[in-house]
């Protein structure tokens, strides 16, 4: 068969089929092929036509031809493949809230994972029409309603094999646990005032929880609840008082959050839970502190406050140390002007003294061991090796916090246990710092005899040497090199 | 007959040692006597300090365990428990500082002195090797105790060694004894401390204190030719020479008391560096300068630019004698004085700097 037209063009595979199935007169061959020529060989077959080509001729083959077809695929493709996006494409072009969404949405999390508005709100987001693109056929749902929130949420983040894709520990109870709390039953009551999802996470630019710029980052938490909680007029209708940020801000809990950084202290998600949250039960109350605080806890279930206050119906831990604004506990609480314990005991009944002796046993372990520091960091300051008291005195300032934990059985006789094993180490660890001390003052008593010793026999050999200098003096040489 | 006896005695010994020549050579032994005689006595100085440390150094080693395990625990054995080991372990560590001091009063005494001239360029190249070795002795020791502060400084010196271009990893690997500073490398610098140092020290030493005596105490070039008062070196100097040796064992005592050699916190190794962490005072010039050099001069890494600049100036100073001496064998007095100010400024500088910044 004679193929030259074929050849002469170097037609890929298609092409040549074509002109393979066809032993007819050479012009229809050629008319043939021209039609079932393929587009890039024809924009070669362009490009060396006329005296440009001539000049810079396009080389050709099959593997141009391959390479060639497939930039031609790609770009006919190229809008399915990078995501072609027609709300961003229209929102960028409008004004305020209805572009507000295309301009936070890159930091949005769910941006970086490929989630599209489309996921959310509906609507085909390759449609250029926008009649098409938000219509209700093609399952748009425009804005989302306040009581959808929750669901649509959970679309997703309930399901634990789509989020496992994403973040294997991700926790997909969300939602269950927002229906238990007073946000979820009050929306599910039709209360759409309450928080949902995005008030306290935000809306298309939620971020990761790690995140320090996110809404709900342990540093932001507290302020993004205040935001409603702290807000009287919003609160009103639920008469719950709007103090408790305020509050907060004064505590032992919000000095370790916000000045030392400790991400892992107590803001309002660790007492009231997070998305189930709810204020704890007056009975739970010392549960809820004891997750932190085990031992207290442990203490106080021991103690005689534990049924009294069950019975008062009074909430345990927050009677003596209140609730939000927890202040760094002391021993002023037991005794003195700023005594809790005097609010309920008379300072002559059992519970009166009991807290006063209490107070005696802390405050004499504490005096003791602030003593023996004081020697020791003396002895130290003085060059003395005194690190294993140093590490002893730990020991004693350990009996120290049992003894404050153990206080909390209010038992006198359980705090003076720990009291005394710290006097015994507060004792010890003072008589090394003295000796300590002690043994500076000899080693400078016994350098100024030794620099005595030196001085004087300095003293004899300058005498020894101005005696023999007197018998004969210098030599006179030549000095050599 | 103990009268009979002694010369009978140093006869016996004279015959077979040859003190006679050797009291001879010490009766004829003269120190030139000039307004700059005082930094003669630094030397001996060095040497009385250096004595001071093998001794005290000795003792230690009667407690010291060289293992990541005990290190620590054994200096503070000998720091709280041994009798007077605090004064003997406060020594060592204060002695070995003025040590290092005298032997630069010592070095710059000769510098500006121009003692360095022919015929003693070898003396001054044994010197040179001998403050060499007296700084390793300083780096060595100071990871012994194994604290905290020793253990980073020793990371950071060693980090250096590696950074320098084709050996440096394997010099840094043969420093550790390891790919980290761990057990391994307190092992490696306590042999070093104890056996290897010592032993290049003492030969050194002896060839140094060989080389003095070989060609005597020099005079300064402006003296070069005139008629120089002279001391006798046995009695006058030596008698001298002991007066300082007791004022530095005052000053050593003095600091030892006062100032005891602290401890600090046992080492770490998965703990973070300490802030502010710096290495002795001798190697705080150098290693302030790193610290200035940015990360990358045009290509080249910074670190490695300083190292390359100090084993240039390291290289230049060594070669001093060859270069401060002009083609008619007159030395550069004014060079080689500006190079000794203007190095002698730079360390003071710089070391000044790295302590306090």
């Amino acid at each position: 068969m004679r193929r030259p037209f074929l050849r002469e063009r170097g037609c890929g595979g298609r092409a040549r089929l074509a002109c393979e199935g066809r032993s007819a007169c050479a012009a229809n061959v050629a008319n043939l092929s021209w039609q079932a020529e393929c587009l890039p060989h024809q924009v070669v077959r362009l490009a060396n036509s006329g005296w440009w080509g001539r000049r810079f001729r396009l080389p050709s083959g099959p593997l141009l031809n391959f390479f060639l077809c497939v930039a031609v695929l790609f770009l006919a493709l190229a809008p399915a493949l990078l995501g072609k996006d027609s709300c961003v494409e229209c929102h960028s072009n409008m004004d305020g809230d209805l572009k507000a969404p295309v301009t936070a949405y890159p930091n949005d999390i769910h941006f970086r994972h490929s989630f599209s508005c489309a996921d959310c709100h509906g609507g085909d987001r390759n449609a250029d029409d926008p009649e098409i693109a938000m219509s209700p056929a093609k399952g748009f749902k425009g804005q989302i309603a306040r009581t959808a929130v929750p669901a649509l949420c959970a679309r997703c983040h309930s399901d634990a094999n789509l989020m496992h894709r994403f973040k294997p520990q991700q926790r997909v109870d969300q939602l269950a646990l927002y229906l238990t709390s007073t946000h979820g039953k009050r929306l599910a009551a039709g209360d759409t005032a309450v928080a949902n999802c995005v008030d306290c996470h935000s809306v298309h630019d939620i971020r990761e929880v790690r995140d320090p710029q996110s809404p709900v980052h342990p540093l932001k938490l507290p302020e993004t609840c205040a935001r409603c909680h702290a807000d009287a007029a919003h609160m009103a209708p639920y008469k719950i008082d709007t103090n408790q940020f305020a509050e907060y801000r004064t505590s032992v809990h919000w000095e370790a959050l916000s000045k030392r950084g400790d991400l892992s202290a107590p803001n309002c998600a660790s007492c009231h839970g997070n998305h189930g949250a709810t204020p704890p039960q007056v009975s739970s109350i010392a549960e809820v502190c004891g997750t932190c605080h085990v031992m207290f806890e442990e203490q106080y279930n021991k103690s005689p406050h534990q049924a009294a206050f069950a019975s008062m119906g009074a909430g345990g831990c927050t009677v003596c140390h209140s609730n939000h604004g927890i202040r760094k506990p002391g021993i002023g609480m037991l005794a003195g002007d700023g005594s809790v314990c005097a609010q309920c005991h008379d300072a002559t009944s059992t519970g009166g003294v009991a807290a006063a002796d209490m107070a005696r046993l802390l405050t004499k372990l504490d005096t003791a061991l602030d003593q023996s520091d004081a020697v020791l960091k003396r002895a130290h300051d003085s060059g003395m090796e005194v690190s294993e008291a140093v590490l002893r005195q730990m020991e004693g300032r350990a009996s120290l916090v049992k003894a404050r934990v153990a206080m909390h059985a209010f038992q006198v006789a359980a705090v003076a246990k720990p009291v005394e094993q710290g006097l015994a180490v507060a004792a010890e660890t003072r008589a090394a710092g003295e000796k300590a001390l002690k043994d500076r003052d000899s080693r400078r008593i016994g350098l100024a005899l030794s620099l005595v010793t030196i001085l004087i026999t300095m003293a004899g050999l300058w005498m020894a040497i101005r005696s023999l200098e007197s018998k004969g003096g210098a030599i006179p040489k030549p000095a050599g090199r | 007959m103990a009268t009979a006896a002694r010369p009978r005695l140093l006869d016996w010994f004279d015959e077979r040692l040859g003190l006679t020549a050797l009291r001879e050579f010490a009766a004829h032994k003269t120190v030139p006597l000039h307004s700059a005689t005082a930094w003669y006595y630094f030397g001996g100085i060095t040497l009385f300090l250096f004595t001071i440390q093998v001794m005290t150094g000795m003792l230690l080693l009667l407690y010291y365990r060289p293992s990541p395990t005990e290190a620590y625990e054994s200096v503070q054995f000998i720091m709280t428990r041994v009798q007077f080991g605090w004064l003997v372990r406060s020594i060592h560590s204060w002695s070995a500082n003025l040590m290092i001091l005298t032997a630069f009063i010592h070095m710059f005494s000769v510098v500006f002195l121009h003692s360095y001239r022919r015929p003693r360029e070898i003396t001054w190249l044994s010197g040179l090797v001998l403050l060499g070795l007296a700084m390793g002795f300083g780096f060595s020791g100071y990871l012994l105790p194994w604290n905290k502060l020793s253990y980073f400084a020793t990371k950071v010196g060693t980090d250096m060694a590696a950074s320098v271009p084709v050996i440096g990893h394997q010099v840094a690997r043969f420093l550790r004894g390891g790919e980290d500073v761990g057990g391994a490398t307190l092992t490696r610098f306590f042999g070093f401390h104890v056996a290897v140092l010592p032993g290049l020290t003492t030969l050194l030493l002896v060839i140094h204190l060989g080389l003095v005596q070989r060609h005597g105490m020099s005079s300064p070039p402006w003296k070069e030719g005139k008629t120089l008062a002279q001391m006798r070196f046995f009695p006058n100097f030596f008698l001298r020479e002991l007066m300082a040796w007791y004022a530095a064992l005052g000053v050593l005592g003095s600091l030892a008391a006062l100032f005891p050699w602290e401890l600090g916190e046992k080492a770490d190794p998965f703990a973070s560096a300490p802030a502010g962490i710096r290495p002795e005072w001798y190697f705080l010039a150098p290693f302030y300068t790193l610290k200035l050099i940015p990360s990358h001069v045009w290509r080249v890494e910074g670190e490695l630019l300083g190292l390359m600049g100090f084993a240039l100036l390291a290289g230049w100073w060594v070669l001093l004698p060859f270069w401060a001496s002009d083609a008619a064998g007159q030395v550069r007095t004014r060079w080689v004085t500006g190079a000794g100010v203007a190095l002698l400024a730079y360390l003071i500088t710089f070391s000044l700097l790295g302590y306090f910044r």
